[in-house]
């Protein structure tokens, strides 16, 4: 006979949530970088504005745990499934304020002529966003294999901080009449690399959750 | 290496037919909290009753295998087993107390264990009640009945009379199924207190309370032991899937 089955119910329904609560963070990125790339200030607004529906989920999110560790006394996998939870949310809230943050050097820059053609930029955040992604993936199949795969990645990401961090720094050298937006890409340059971080902190939650053992990735 | 308290070696026994514990092998080491879990009928009780031999005078069974109390067999032929169950005694499900007042409860024991000196029986009524954290509440009433005091009170008058012929070992079959959530907190921190003095194996059907009690956990399944291990690891990370399922309440 099947015991638990509320219990199981209310674990798959916080699964999904935070499922929810990933995409709309996926959505923030992408958003938050075409804001910039296509200088689109009122795309720019919706991405700031939108991140206090992630914050509610988040909150949201964090009761539901709380409540079910009151009330179903969860131990061994099921207590590893809720502490994970309660974990990768705080690394998706954190994303969506980078997210927020890019779209808000986006409003910052407006639309004066950017000071050179957005190509790593993007590129980055579509690493980083696919990485979100893929994290969420391995969440959900509790797939450890999946996660250490996707933090991975991250090297990529990170070369291509490097290489934006070169690049603006030596347009500045050259031109200190960029500086202004060269720093408002410079934050966004790292947040980027920041995003790719947490998505990777996600997927150490998600090794612990499915093996109860801790592993740095990366 | 340091020798266990209890070392349990091959143990097997028998209900007439019926195989109960098959070849458990378990160490139990001094001052520590060891809980035994496991579904009803898996053999953790009688696990515990063995350990005492509390099982000698059921018709029918058998015993193969030893249980080692500081290296010694307790179930060689001259084992006194008077002797053996003053070094291990035991707490039961339901609180039993004697029918006679709270001081008479706890002098039984050293009574029967040749103390008759009124002073010295005095100092051991008062040394067990307080170590059992129920002095406070009976000082005034020690020469009243037992029974009227409450459950968890009237457990821990039980716990106060073990201690009272100064034994090595407790053990505690479900000692606080019958009480209530405040009393059943009072016992667990009682367990607590007594772990520094005595070595405790503790049978429970609640998780919760073997994750809060108990330094190590065995979980027990038709009559083997499954898995032994920290109690934090257990409730963590167990090894065998049928202990998850169990833990986690996913059963069958």
């Amino acid at each position: 006979m099947r015991t638990r089955t509320t219990f199981d119910q209310a674990l798959k329904e916080l699964q999904q949530d935070i499922l929810k609560m990933g995409f709309c963070v996926e959505e923030a990125i992408a958003k938050a970088v075409e804001s910039l790339t296509k200088q689109d200030m009122i795309l720019a607004q919706s991405v700031i504005d939108g991140d206090a529906l992630i914050d509610i989920q988040e909150m949201q999110i964090e009761d539901k745990c709380m409540k079910l560790i009151a009330t179903q006394s969860p131990l061994a996998k099921d207590l590893r499934r809720i502490a994970a939870g309660l974990m990768i949310i705080i690394d998706l809230e954190r994303i969506a304020d980078l997210a927020s943050d890019i779209a808000k050097s986006a409003r910052r820059i407006g639309d004066q002529p950017l000071i050179k053609p957005l190509i790593d930029i993007p590129r980055m955040a579509e690493l980083a966003q696919k990485m979100v992604g893929e994290a969420l993936d391995a969440y959900v199949r509790e797939d450890p294999k999946l996660a250490e795969a996707m933090a991975a990645e991250d090297e990529l990401v990170d070369n291509l901080h490097n290489q934006v961090l070169r690049e603006l720094l030596l347009l500045m050298m050259v031109d200190p009449s960029v500086v202004d937006q060269a720093i408002a890409l410079l934050f966004t340059n790292r947040h980027l690399e920041r995003i790719a971080d947490h998505a990777t902190n996600i997927g150490e939650r998600v090794v612990y959750l499915a093996t109860g053992e801790r592993k740095e990735l990366n | 290496m340091t020798q266990s308290k209890i070392s349990v070696k091959n143990l097997n026994m028998y209900y007439g037919d019926f195989h109960a514990l098959k070849n458990v092998n378990l160490e139990v080491e001094a001052n520590q909290v060891t809980a035994l879990i496991g579904p009803s009928g898996c053999g953790k009780s009688t696990f515990l009753r063995v350990l005492n031999r509390m099982n000698d005078l059921i018709e029918g069974v058998k015993v193969e295998g030893s249980v080692l109390l500081d290296g010694c067999d307790i179930y060689r032929p001259e084992e006194d087993v008077v002797n053996l169950r003053k070094r291990i005694g035991m707490v039961f499900q339901r609180p039993n107390p004697f029918p006679m007042s709270v001081y008479d409860n706890i002098a039984y024991g050293p009574r029967i264990h040749g103390i008759k000196d009124k002073r010295k029986l005095d100092e051991i009524v008062e040394k067990s009640l307080r170590a059992a954290v129920i002095w406070d509440e009976v000082q005034d009433r020690l020469y009243k009945s037992a029974i009227g005091l409450s459950g968890g009170q009237q457990q821990r008058i039980c716990i106060a009379r073990l201690l009272a012929v100064e034994p090595e070992v407790l053990l505690m079959d479900e000692p606080t199924s019958a009480l209530d959530p405040l009393a059943t907190m009072k016992i667990e921190e009682l367990i607590q207190a007594l772990k520094k003095e005595y070595t405790i194996i503790i049978v429970t059907h609640n998780m919760q309370q073997a994750a809060r009690v108990s330094d190590v956990t065995a979980f027990f399944l038709t009559g083997d032991l499954l898995e032994y291990g920290k109690t934090d690891t257990i409730f963590t990370k167990p090894t065998d899937k049928r202990t998850e399922d169990y833990i986690t309440g996913r059963f069958g």
